[in-house]
């Protein structure tokens, strides 16, 4: 088989540098305070982005199994606030509309 | 002494598991891809531990079936990378900043997931919680590839299937709380789901740039719109 270490290298660097860039550059203490208020919104726009839309096609072609983990993540995440907990029920409500429905 | 660092390090990995439960069946899956686009099971455990992006290892290997140029892979990664910039920065912050020496092996484990469970803890982190937490994911990743390459479907189809939805579900059950919480945290959220669900319908730019545009281009708005005082969205 052919080797593609030199892509996998060339992939390591360019996913590396983003990550670690940042941690050398910001210091704690020059931060400016709207720097800081864009970079405290960061966390809430990245999950609100990760979710929608791609969530309506996490598992291709069972949408009632989707819907139905999503309900139950959303259900059990707001009235139990354990993540955890919503991510295997989400798995199990999900997995019991494939097999059944 | 001790006693802190074992309770870092079990918080760290309870913290984690839902990243691992999510990553794992993904990590099958691209074991099993790799193995049927004829790369090597060495190759293929270098891409995940090395690399460890999952969105970026899977379009490589499709890439690399359609014999694609290495270099345009590379660029590709680098644009679908360019957010992890962003989560370090919002990161960089709430980590007590350990040796110097010891930085690159926190930033290295920063993911989408792991960042969304490092980022919403509103707590400074300690430097062994951080790395547990990347660690456990990082471990759950890693083996699950070479699992998957090794061993093939070795989950029965719908458990399979099921688990895909684990990592949104984490998602969401990180999100809702804080959003419970925040006017400004749902504001933000479903601008950014919002533009992103827009750019990948309208096609209006390169696939690879949706997520991080839509990302700085919410926060954007939000420096614009939302009110200044401290603490807003962390309550």
């Amino acid at each position: 088989m052919k080797s593609y270490f030199f892509i996998i290298l060339g992939m390591a660097v360019v996913t590396f540098i983003p990550r670690l860039l940042p941690f050398i550059f910001i210091s704690k203490k020059e931060i400016h305070p709207t720097l800081k208020r864009f970079l405290n919104y960061i966390p809430y726009a990245t999950l609100g982005a990760l979710i929608l839309p791609g969530v309506f096609n996490a598992i291709p072609n069972q949408p009632k199994a989707v819907w139905a983990g999503i309900v139950t993540a959303v259900f059990l995440s707001w009235w139990k606030g354990n993540i955890i907990l919503s991510v295997l029920a989400s798995v199990g409500i999900s997995f019991l509309m494939i097999q059944y429905f | 002494m001790n006693k802190y660092y074992n309770g870092e390090v079990l918080s760290g990995f309870k913290d984690a598991l839902p990243i691992a439960i999510g990553y794992i069946p993904i990590a099958l899956a691209f074991g099993i891809i790799s193995k049927a686009n004829q790369i090597s099971l060495w190759d293929c455990f270098l891409f995940s531990l090395f690399v460890f992006a999952g969105a970026s290892q899977f379009m490589a290997v499709n890439l690399i079936a359609a014999t694609v140029p290495a270099f345009q892979i590379i660029l590709t990664t680098a644009v679908m990378n360019l957010r992890h910039f962003l989560m370090s920065a919002s990161l960089a912050d709430i980590i007590k900043s350990p040796r110097k020496k010891l930085i690159p092996l926190v930033a290295f484990g920063i993911t989408d997931e792991t960042f969304s469970v490092l980022a919403t803890k509103n707590k400074e982190l300690s430097f062994f919680y951080t790395l547990t937490v990347n660690t456990t994911a990082y471990f759950s990743w890693v083996l699950g590839s070479v699992a998957g390459y090794l061993l093939g479907s070795v989950l029965p189809e719908a458990i399979q299937s099921s688990m895909q939805i684990a990592l949104y579900a984490m998602f969401i059950a990180i999100l809702v709380p804080s959003m419970k919480k925040s006017k400004e945290v749902i504001f933000l959220a479903l601008l950014s789901g919002g533009i992103h669900a827009f750019l990948n319908i309208s096609h209006l730019i390169p696939e690879d740039w949706n997520l991080i545009l839509s990302i700085t281009l919410a926060a954007l708005i939000g420096l614009m719109i939302l009110p200044k005082e401290e603490g807003g969205v962390n309550p």
